[in-house]
């Protein structure tokens, strides 16, 4: 059975005809090519596939497309703007908190999510938020030092009287 | 000559598009009409294949393709050739391909692969690897004596046995005789998974033509398609193979895992693209396990507190099939003694195949389990000639002037282990007078390991120019977040004074297009792709220096690089490489040189064979990486569990490349350990063969709330001679000996010992239970036996 839903995913309006049971994981994945989004295990588990529904960090493997309906998602393609890293992806590459980079989208993503409820999370802050969201390969140090950067980077870019967010004080992405 | 860039903590050359979202892994590639590929495996641990009935699955709907056994028996296997592509008259593990089916959605191929009819006989099945070693027992491969294998590898046929390595270095029983003191101890390892973030995943096509097109989730590219050729009895030339960036692969990537599957029904569809996920559940059991250990040692010591007779029996659970284990058996054997000098040894690794999931790679590739015995060993030998158990291996350990179980002599060259050991011992504060707190305790194991690879196995690169001078770097290496991409990048700007910026290194190879390279193992890549770097530069400078000799009319030996432009000191004329990269065109219009490009390789040399019988070899690998690690933990009475507070790492890896990535390899290597050493096992019931573990919420790998608050790292720097700039791998190393210190703190908290890994919660507890009986004298001191059905 298929229904159409309309959605708003990274700013932009989509409206598409998916199965009922399709996972919206699936959906960016395969009907969006948004395919940061990573399947790491399927059962909400690992948190390689997480994205933001209506700011909220969800598993989008546990999420039907059908329940995005009418509502926003944020996915790690999202996060950048034109060309305009987020802090947190700025501060994943000068801390390289990233190996093989799979778990990396989910881990943004996370604690994009994270900074936003919390602007000035503790280690343990940080470290509870991304319980949820596996990485093999760092041992996740560099990881939580740099999302407490980020977040440091962030609250002097709003102490100086612009978002740090704001696409004009985000780094240029080399074309 | 500009400031140096090795050394330095150049940002990932492959970060951006990793957190971006924009890099690519195989799952995330696009084909037209793509069909999906359900795999029948086997339910039973062992058992004869009588039919496999596929007619009915092949009408249902949606279904483009079916294979099985009996269309494809040819043999594969990168060492031991045990293993076709689905199983043909016996199955030896649950997960066992028998056939596979192709569809137009996962679900229609799932519905199909439920409808392969086969008939199975049942046999005895061995999970136990004593039991698969003992005579008279069930044999796993009865043909075993009829497989292709390698020369140094020695399967024993009519046995379990898929390798045996003897090492006999002076003479042990002698030795032993003479010891003042001997102990005996038996340690455990089970078998563990990998689990890399991405699943297996290879997708196949056929075209029409007949060539084989694969991208596959995979260490070794070349090795995949040498094997493919071999296995379909195709040329090299007509099998293409693909690696996009990489989720993690521990050594479970390596060799050839999925792709032969994908291929043969790919055969049956010609034209249609063909893709093999794995699911996770799949992933811990169907694709490839780190093998199991049952290691028992002898160690006889004289009064001075000198180790002068060694045994050490290694006896590896290889499950199914040993293709790729029977290396691990190997290696084991020739690195038996650890980072020790033993006198007089006997050591024996033997692989054993039994009926569990197939073992394979993993990063250490059997050096954290033989650390788990070896460094537990020495731990109980110190402390009960009431030495310092720092001061015990500093006097035993390996250094220049000592030599290994081979007899290898070590030169200055060789890694300085001692000095690890004191470093780690000095940041853990391992001081024989330290204050006791109750339930905290201090740990300290080393760690060694050398690259298990063929003699021959070699690297190489092509450098070529893009029209503004940037240089392109192709190498087949895998970057699957080691930072091998940067590693080269750093490599190349070093050597042509060239900024990073100005270079592009392509490390997602297409072996038709890429140059070849053996495998992504072994922690080999910064030392071989390296050495191929450092040549390859070398003939782009000779040929920028000769064009720009001609084109400025002075001798090329007085021209240098620097950043970007070949330059004549003397005279401060220079040129930059955008004018010589295509070619140098003169004023008048004619033109010299041409595009610059070169090509060259790294094989390493003087790698003698073991000999057959003793194994004693002057130069048996490339080189050593010694480190330590000494760890503090915590332990709660109440609930046995164990706390790692604090982790200190030191390693010589001779050239520290990029500090912020070899410390990201360091922690991640601890935090694995920390895994292995604490948390994981695959457990595999001993009345089914099926592993009853198999999902991420079973089977916990560390997250964020696992990690010790403090992790101390750092490097010597003893030059590796053949290294490129003195480096030496160092990748698999950092979770060598993590467990084998946490078993040793374990001690030194409230005295208790597991000697079968991982240090659980259960185990510390009921360890600290019957320590409590017998300080009341009801039994027995020491570890408690582990509940049956908990471990099979």
């Amino acid at each position: 059975m298929k229904k159409t839903i309309t959605l708003e995913v990274n700013g932009v309006a989509e409206s598409a005809e998916v199965e009922v049971g399709q996972t919206l994981l699936r959906f960016l994945r395969d009907g969006l090519d948004l395919t940061g989004t990573k399947e790491g295990c399927n059962e909400g588990e690992c948190g390689s596939c997480m994205v933001l529904l209506d700011g909220r960090p969800v598993n989008s493997c546990l999420v039907l497309a059908v329940e995005a309906d009418g509502r926003t998602v944020t996915t790690v393609e999202g996060l950048s703007k034109e060309g305009v890293l987020h802090p947190l992806q700025k501060a994943f590459l000068s801390q390289a908190a990233v190996q093989c980079g799979f778990c990396t989208p989910g881990m943004v993503v996370s604690a994009a999510a994270l900074l936003r409820e919390n602007p000035t999370p503790t280690e343990d802050d940080v470290r509870k938020a991304l319980a949820g969201n596996l990485c093999r390969c760092t041992g996740y140090k560099q990881i939580v030092d740099a999302v407490r950067d980020a977040a440091a980077a962030m609250r002097a870019g709003a102490e100086a009287g612009s978002d740090a967010g704001k696409p004009a004080e985000r780094e240029e992405v080399p074309a | 000559m500009s400031a140096p860039v090795v050394g330095t903590d150049v940002p990932r050359v492959d970060g951006l598009e990793k957190v971006t979202g924009a890099a690519k892994y195989t799952a995330d590639l696009k084909f037209p009409r793509l069909l999906h590929v359900a795999v029948v495996r086997s339910p039973h641990p062992h058992a004869r294949v009588l039919d496999v009935k596929t007619e009915k699955a092949a009408r249902m709907p949606g279904v483009r393709a079916l294979a099985s056994g009996r269309d494809f028996p040819l043999h594969t296997g990168i060492y031991l050739k045990d293993q076709t592509v689905f199983a043909t008259d016996r199955v030896r593990f649950v997960g066992d391909p028998v056939a596979a089916v192709a569809a137009e959605t996962p679900e229609l191929a799932a519905e199909a692969a439920a409808q392969v009819h086969v008939e199975y006989e049942p046999l005895p099945p061995i999970f136990d690897v004593e039991e698969g070693f003992a005579e008279g027992a069930p044999l796993v491969h009865p043909d075993l004596g009829s497989y292709e294998v390698v020369p140094w590898i020695r399967p024993k046929a009519g046995t379990n046995v898929c390798n045996h390595l003897k090492i006999r270095k002076g003479d042990y029983a002698a030795a032993l005789k003479g010891s003042w003191k001997v102990f005996e101890n038996v340690f455990r390892v089970p078998q563990v998974q990998h689990v890399p973030m991405e699943p297996h995943v290879s997708v196949a096509r056929v075209d029409l033509a007949g060539k084989v097109e694969v991208h596959s989730s995979a260490q070794s590219p070349f090795t995949v398609r040498h094997l493919l050729a071999h296995c379909f009895g195709l040329p090299h030339g007509d099998v293409r193979v693909h690696v996009p960036y990489v989720g993690g692969g521990f050594g479970g990537k390596a060799g050839i895992n999925l792709e032969p599957i994908a291929v043969a029904l790919a055969m049956r569809c010609r034209g249609r693209w063909v893709r093999l996920m794995v699911d996770r559940h799949e992933e811990f059991f169907a694709t490839v396990v780190r093998q199991g250990l049952t290691a028992t040692l002898v160690t006889g010591v004289d009064r001075h507190g000198k180790v002068q007779a060694q045994k050490m029996h290694y006896l590896w659970n290889c499950g199914g099939y040993g293709g790729y284990g029977v290396n691990i058996v190997r290696s084991a054997g020739y690195t038996c003694g650890g980072a020790y000098e033993f006198p007089n040894v006997e050591g024996d690794s033997i692989g054993v195949y039994t009926n569990r999931p197939v073992g394979s790679a993993y990063r250490g590739f059997g050096m954290q389990e033989i650390h788990w015995a070896l460094e537990q060993q020495m731990d109980r030998v110190a402390v009960e000639l009431g030495i310092d158990p720092a001061e015990f291996r500093l006097k035993n350990c390996l250094g220049a002037g000592k030599s290994t179980v081979t007899g290898q002599v070590l030169d200055e060259h060789a890694g300085r282990v001692d000095l690890c050991i004191r470093n780690v011992a000095k940041a853990i504060g391992f001081d024989a007078d330290r204050e006791r707190t109750p339930y905290r305790g201090k740990g300290i194991a080393c760690a060694v390991k050398a690259p298990a690879m063929p003699n021959d196995a070699a690297s190489s690169v092509i450098m070529k120019f893009a029209e503004d001078a940037t240089l392109e770097i192709l190498i087949s290496g895998i970057d699957y977040g080691q930072g091998l991409m940067t590693v080269v990048a750093q490599f190349a700007s070093e050597a042509l004074d060239l900024p990073v910026e100005k270079i592009r290194v392509k490390g997602c190879p297409d072996t038709d297009l890429s140059p070849y390279d053996w495998q992504t193992v072994a922690s080999r890549q910064t030392w071989a792709t390296g050495n191929a770097v450092f040549r390859a530069a070398s003939e782009i400078r000779g040929k920028l220096c000769a064009t720009a000799a001609e084109a400025l009319d002075v001798p090329a030996e007085e021209l240098t690089l620097r950043e970007g432009c070949v330059v004549h000191e003397a005279t401060g004329r220079s040129l930059p490489f955008e004018r010589l990269v295509m070619g140098y065109q003169f004023p008048d219009g004619h033109a010299i040189g041409g595009p610059v490009a070169a090509a060259s390789s790294y094989l390493p040399e003087g790698l003698l064979f073991l000999d057959p019988e003793t194994s004693q070899s002057a130069k048996p690998v490339a080189k050593w990486t010694f480190g330590a690690q000494a760890v503090e933990i915590s332990v709660d009475p109440e609930t046995g569990q164990v706390t790692v507070e604090k982790v200190a790492a030191c390693y010589d890896v001779g050239k520290v490349v990029n500090p912020a990535l070899i410390k990201g390899q360091t922690y991640g290597g601890i935090v694995q350990g920390l895994g292995t050493g604490t948390m994981e096992e695959l457990v595999v019931d001993t009345k089914t063969g099926r592993a009853t573990n198999a999902s991420l919420m079973d089977y916990k790998i560390p997250s964020t709330e696992d990690v010790p608050a403090e992790m101390v790292v750092d490097f010597v720097e003893t030059a590796q001679k053949d290294g490129p700039m003195g480096a030496r791998g160092i990748g698999e190393h950092t979770m060598i000996p993590t467990p084998a210190a946490i078993a040793n703190a374990l001690w030194d908290a409230c005295g208790v010992r597991i000697s079968e890994m991982p240090v659980t919660a259960e185990k510390v507890w009921r360890a600290l239970k019957a320590k409590e009986r017998a300080e009341r004298g009801e039994g027995v001191a020491g570890e408690a036996p582990v509940p049956a059905g908990t471990i099979a």
